[in-house]
């Protein structure tokens, strides 16, 4: 899960990690009286998506009055913002964020993500602030410092003194104050069961400040249980609709811009069945996984998800099941017709557990348009050939 | 032979009275595993489809003589049973529930190292060597015994390249679902090495997603270290880029850890690689026939 750059900076401010001050807001004219509230003499109006680039893509720009203040709301919010982190439709603008400009000297990065490899979290660093990251790994990696930690052991001194010596900050005082905002983010990444923070950039102030100008941060859906202060903070605005419907249903589903529905159990065989699809001519209109706890009325749902869709031509329904029943799966096939109008071919293909009980299910029912596939590559071939028409 | 677990495996299951642990147990036991008894603290003395339930897994272990535990409790909890487990000597954590944080599993995967114990999963299938030992949550009936070797991230890939192995006339020595979280126990370069070693598994498959670089890890290895024919399938060719695909592990970002990538390390490793799952059995069925 996902915050707002104002979120995440709520959650640095309660560990003391320096921030701007600032404030959301949701019109023009609430961005004015923020900016009153706030003093000036520069303000920062700052779009508040689900993405990063939003500055490239005009969406961060700086206020030297309140008129400006206005014209800017006005321009930002309920703009269609379009970065490298979004798809091309872009994502809308709701929300912006009023802040305090900085004095800035210098610019860093500054990260805390799961290496995986290593199995512990790996702080990144680099004097290359206010780019793109990825640019500055791919042509410059050696402005790039890792520190692993270990969290049996924590933030230590040594991580601490290879940071601030890495970035090349000899003054005593900044290096102390390097310090502590790292060993900061840190604890506020364990304890909020992070997945990653983003700072980009991390500025040093004209008077030897660290401030954290940006701020992005990630958490691990597993552990939201336990967060119930960051699960409170999740914006359903910025995710696909279909998805969170989906996803109370226990359903995993991802729209794509192909022809065949698809409604797969497991997100590999329906990653595997989406590539069969594809090489056999065909197109995957969405990624369905059914989860391992599907019944009739989570199949009859996905049904009625995947034919929302205006393209789905055909689908092709792939269970192999383990913990998954194929008996209740059929049967939720025939709820499905029953309750969603079924206007294209439905393949389907089952088995595993049940699968034999499955089939009996499914000809009694003496659906018109289901046609039976009898393996992955014989359904996927039939579905294929479905969707042309055939 | 097989590897890792075998008709004489002792297993105990953590977790045992609960819903799942409970089908799933019985389920094993039908299928011949020695499950000689389950851990539910404060059901310590009780009788659970006919075997003893201790309070802890030291009790446990040491009762029994378990060498496998069999990981069934809530997601909150995984990452304390894996620890205890650990702490109680036993070799080798088979963790099948899903949703565990991730940080509780750093933790106690760097505590099962510590003590010396191997991890499968979490979020996986379990492993099953073929008509003798079902430790997970995989459908027994499909795994005919025979000479390949299997290996998975995910779960119902294990079923469907079984499948393709058993319908090309072929069977399984042993089957590992790996899981594909972002913290995993044994892997690929664990494995393969196992595979290798074993005088029954003639040939491999490897099955892997979009995400992470454990299949560029495992091309490397195998390039230097197995010399017996592997198959792989990698999911998630026509994934988007930017989107997870309901694993936590497959996610795309960038170039690094796609489909691209990975097939064409392996391919540069001698492996065979084919473009979908359905393609298996048949990719199989050549490299058996040239051995």
């Amino acid at each position: 899960m996902n915050i707002h750059e104002y979120q995440a900076k709520q959650v640095f401010a309660k560990y003391d990690v320096p921030v701007p001050k600032g404030i959301m807001v949701e019109s023009v004219d609430a961005a004015v009286e923020a900016a009153k509230e706030l003093g000036g003499p520069v303000w920062v109006v700052k779009a508040q998506i689900h993405a990063g680039g939003r500055g490239l893509g005009g969406g961060v720009k700086l206020a030297k009055t309140l008129d400006e203040v206005r014209e800017l709301a006005d321009e930002i919010l309920g703009m269609t913002l379009v970065t490298h982190q979004t798809d091309a439709a872009g994502k809308l603008v709701q929300k912006l964020y009023i802040e305090d400009g900085a004095d800035i000297k210098d610019e860093f990065y500054l990260s805390v993500v799961l290496d995986r490899k290593l199995e512990m979290p790996l702080i990144m660093a680099s004097t290359e602030g206010g780019m793109n990251i990825e640019d500055v790994a791919e042509n410059t990696p050696e402005k790039i410092i890792t520190i692993p930690v270990d969290p049996a052991i924590g933030f230590q001194g040594f991580h601490g003194r290879k940071l601030a010596f890495g970035l090349g900050i000899t003054d005593k005082a900044e290096q102390k104050k390097i310090i502590s905002f790292a060993q900061k983010l840190f604890k506020l990444y364990m304890e909020n069961d992070a997945e990653m923070i983003e700072i980009n950039p991390l500025v040093r102030t004209g008077s030897g400040d660290f401030i954290a100008l940006d701020g992005k941060m990630g958490f691990d859906n597993s552990a939201l249980g336990r967060q119930p202060q960051i699960a409170e903070m999740r914006d359903f605005s910025e995710e696909d609709a279909d998805e969170v419907e989906a996803a109370k249903y226990g359903l995993s589903y991802v729209a794509l811009d192909g022809e065949i529905g698809c409604m797969v159990n497991g997100a590999g065989l329906a990653m595997g069945t989406m590539d069969t699809i594809n090489h056999m001519g065909g197109t995957p209109a969405n990624f369905l996984d059914v989860g391992g706890s599907a019944n009739a009325e989570t199949v009859a749902k996905g049904f009625e998800i995947i034919l929302k869709n205006p393209n789905v031509k055909a689908i092709f329904v792939n269970i192999f099941g383990g913990i998954v029943r194929c008996d209740r799966i059929a049967n939720g096939i025939i709820e499905a017709t029953k309750i969603t109008d079924v206007n294209v071919p439905v393949i389907v293909r089952l088995d595993g557990t049940n699968a034999p009980e499955a089939a009996i299910i499914l000809k009694n029912a003496n659906i018109s348009n289901l046609i039976v596939g009898d393996d992955l590559g014989d359904g996927a071939a039939k579905a294929v050939a479905a969707a042309k028409g055939n | 032979m097989s590897i890792l677990v075998n008709k004489d495996t002792k297993v105990i299951v953590q977790g045992f009275t609960g819903k799942e642990g409970t089908f799933h147990a019985e389920q094993c036991l039908a299928y011949g595993t020695k499950i000689v008894g389950g851990v539910t603290p404060n059901k310590g003395g009780q009788v659970h489809l006919g075997q003893p339930v201790f309070n802890t897994v030291a009790e446990a272990v040491k009762t029994t003589g378990a060498t496998v535990s069999m990981i069934f409790v809530p997601p909150a909890f995984v990452g304390d049973a894996v620890m205890e487990a650990a702490e109680a000597g036993i070799e080798l954590a088979v963790i099948i529930t899903e949703g565990a944080p991730v940080k509780d599993m750093q933790m106690a995967k760097a505590h099962a190292t510590k003590h010396g114990m191997k991890t499968l999963g979490p979020n996986c299938p379990g492993i099953i060597t073929a008509e003798e030992c079902k430790i997970g949550i995989m459908p027994g009936m499909i795994f005919k015994k025979g000479n390949v070797g299997l290996i998975s991230k995910s779960g119902t890939l294990t079923y469907e390249g079984t499948n393709q192995v058993v319908q090309a006339g072929y069977g399984i020595t042993t089957a590992i679902g790996i899981g594909g979280d972002p913290i995993i126990g044994l892997s690929y370069n664990q494995i393969l090495p196992m595979f290798e070693a074993d005088p029954d598994t003639k040939c491999i498959v490897m099955i892997g997603e979009i995400g992470g670089d454990l299949e560029i890890q495992a091309a490397k290895l195998i390039k230097e270290q197995i010399t017996k024919p592997v198959v792989a399938f990698i999911a998630g060719q026509t994934a988007p880029k930017g989107k997870t695909m309901g694993h936590a592990g497959a996610i795309v970002s960038g170039s690094a850890g796609t489909a691209k990538e990975k097939m064409e390390a392996l391919e540069a490793a001698g492996v065979k690689v084919v473009v979908s799952p359905a393609d298996i059995g048949k990719a199989v069925a050549e490299m058996m026939a040239k051995i």
